[in-house]
């Protein structure tokens, strides 16, 4: 079995962000790079579920050369192989979920593993998207995955609680925080990853179904007041809370 | 032929939920707007109180019914809505951005042959051209886009665009499609629900704990504080890492986005990934020992103090204005 693993590149999501001169992207400077947390959850279980029924990982990456940092990262952790579609321009969700859809599929993969959102757009949707391209199954957010010869159960988190899925191979799961505990790169697994092979292949350009017009900061609070540092402030922030905000 | 949005609904347990009302009234103002005219299609099998849906927008609704479709299902929701949107040529369709509607939009995209927006907090029309504004980084910057299909589907953020009932009721028009043989090849099974728990996405009041609460066993102080105040409990990632609170219950940029009408948060000093995730709520009261911390330069009403002496008190106050 072939398992795929999509994984992104994002800002750390300790970092402050900075819009940059075109007004459509933001400033990379000073911004520390990583692998969207969400993707470590998905190429964890994409490990796991190797460790268990055999095959082999492909990591696969979409964007600029920066991107090769987190394809190698996801080697280090124990991916066997890396592919990166390379492309310079800023894609929609759509050219996304398109790459990854054509490279999955020459792949002949069945299973395909990526994190609910990525940090940084959060648009949320690259899986599902990929998975209607396919015509494969998908399950979105997933907290739990279980696969039994060809049928996939999975609890997905809802508001509220979780709801129990069930569908098919070939199938894509996207992660939430929860699936598992992600692994550390073994100090071996860092070695080992340097003499790995990132296959490099470009993305077709397409038009932009979504179009991004400008990037604005939101509109910055005014700090409020800080009304005592003690209990005897109590009284007055409810009359605040009541009469002023009214919103108890 | 008219042009049309098509809403899509959402029922949970038979209830259509608040949000598709503020999707109805996001569809009413842009319809007048733009001469449109409004179909809204709910798919689920018993629903209660189905004429609540004129009174905020007035449109055809379409009811799809199947025992199968309680309960959500990617397949089926999505053919219904595909087949129902080509048949009736609707340009603009609207969801929520729910965990079900999150999960739907895009599949009805691609069907559609549409670009989407998802977690739209903004959508107007100028010179017939829909602009929508979203967060992204988890609300640390804002981004402007439009569509350039002909087909548009957008998600709205709940808790963001405001349910406006009409000023009279619109004619109920209803039409039921029995669905025969939905599509179940994607489908959930059953709904573990959290025992009495309101979720941190859905409340309109949140009372959140960090580090400062300094261990599971002192969850009870803001247990208590919520529980007066009808509030869902949060959490700072410290603490959801820490193990001391389920993942689910955390707030900020791993975790959920909120915007309730008033977060209070207790013993979180503000790290960016947090304020990221709860400083568009309407109003933030803070309670903390360091007046430094960062979580004051977004609160309005600040106590810089220990929450182990101020948060008993304000359960007790905030119990005596209840009654």
């Amino acid at each position: 079995m072939k398992i795929a693993v999509c994984v992104s590149h994002v800002p750390d999501t300790a970092t402050r962000i900075k819009i940059a001169a075109d007004q459509k992207s933001i400033d990379p400077a000073g911004v520390s790079f990583v692998l969207n947390p969400y993707d470590e959850y998905a190429v964890e279980e994409a490990l796991k579920t190797k460790e268990k029924f055999g095959g082999e990982v492909v990591v696969l990456s979409v964007g600029g050369d920066r991107v090769k940092e987190t394809i190698r990262k996801s080697l280090a952790m124990g991916v066997d192989e890396g592919v990166h579609l390379k492309t310079d321009e800023a894609l929609d969700s759509f050219a996304i979920a398109q790459a990854l859809a054509d490279e999955i599929k020459s792949l002949g993969s069945e299973l395909v593993f990526m994190g609910k959102q990525s940090v940084d757009y959060d648009s949320g949707m690259v899986g599902q998207l990929t998975a209607e391209l396919l015509s494969f199954n998908s399950i979105s957010v997933c907290v739990t995955f279980n696969l039994d010869g060809n049928t996939i159960t999975a609890e997905r988190e809802i508001e509220g609680g979780k709801e129990i899925v069930e569908t098919s191979l070939p199938c894509i799961i996207t992660a939430q925080k929860g699936l598992n505990e992600p692994r550390y790169a073994s100090l071996k697994g860092i070695m080992a990853a340097k003499k790995k092979v990132i296959q490099e292949k470009p993305v077709a350009s397409t038009p932009a179904l979504v179009e991004n017009l400008q990037l604005k900061m939101p509109t910055a609070k005014n700090p409020g007041r800080i009304l005592g540092t003690d209990s005897s402030a109590v009284p007055e922030l409810v009359k605040l809370l009541h009469e002023e905000a009214k919103v108890i | 032929m008219e042009k049309k949005i098509l809403v899509i609904l959402e029922q949970r347990n038979g209830k259509i939920k608040k949000s598709s009302f503020e999707a109805l009234t996001v569809a009413q103002n842009l319809a007048s707007s733009l001469g449109f005219s409004v179909d809204a299609a709910l798919i689920g099998n018993e629903v209660e109180n189905l004429s609540e849906v004129f009174s905020y927008c007035s449109c055809k609704l379409v009811h799809f019914t199947h025992a199968d479709l309680q309960l959500y299902s990617s397949s089926a929701y999505k053919k219904i809505a595909v087949e129902y949107a080509s048949q009736q040529g609707c340009e603009i369709i609207l969801l929520s951005n729910t965990s079900l509607g999150k999960d739907l939009a895009p599949r009805v995209a691609i069907g559609l042959k549409a670009g989407l927006v998802s977690d739209c907090i903004s959508l107007e029309q100028k010179e017939n051209q829909l602009f929508a504004v979203r967060p992204i980084y988890a609300g640390k910057a804002l981004q402007e886009v439009k569509l350039n299909s002909e087909v548009k589907v957008f998600s709205l953020r709940p808790n963001v665009f405001k349910a406006v009932q009409l000023e009279t009721k619109a004619n109920e028009k209803i039409s039921t499609v029995v669905e025969e043989n939905p599509d179940l090849s994607n489908r959930v099974k059953q709904i573990i629900r959290s025992e009495g728990k309101l979720d941190v996405a859905e409340a309109d009041i949140i009372v959140s704990g960090g580090r400062g609460v300094k261990g599971p066993e002192h969850f009870n102080l803001i247990e208590g504080l919520a529980e007066q105040l009808g509030a869902a409990v949060g959490a700072s990632r410290a603490v959801v890492d820490a193990g001391w609170r389920p993942h689910e219950d955390q707030v900020g940029q791993t975790g959920k986005t909120v915007s309730p009408s008033l977060y209070v948060a207790c013993g979180i000093s503000g790290a960016i990934q947090h304020l990221a995730g709860m400083s568009s709520s309407k109003y933030i009261v803070a309670i903390n020992k360091d007046k430094d911390a960062p979580i004051f330069t977004v609160a309005d009403y600040g106590i810089a103090g220990d929450l182990f002496e101020i948060l008993p008190i304000l359960t007790e106050e905030i119990k005596k204005l209840k009654s």
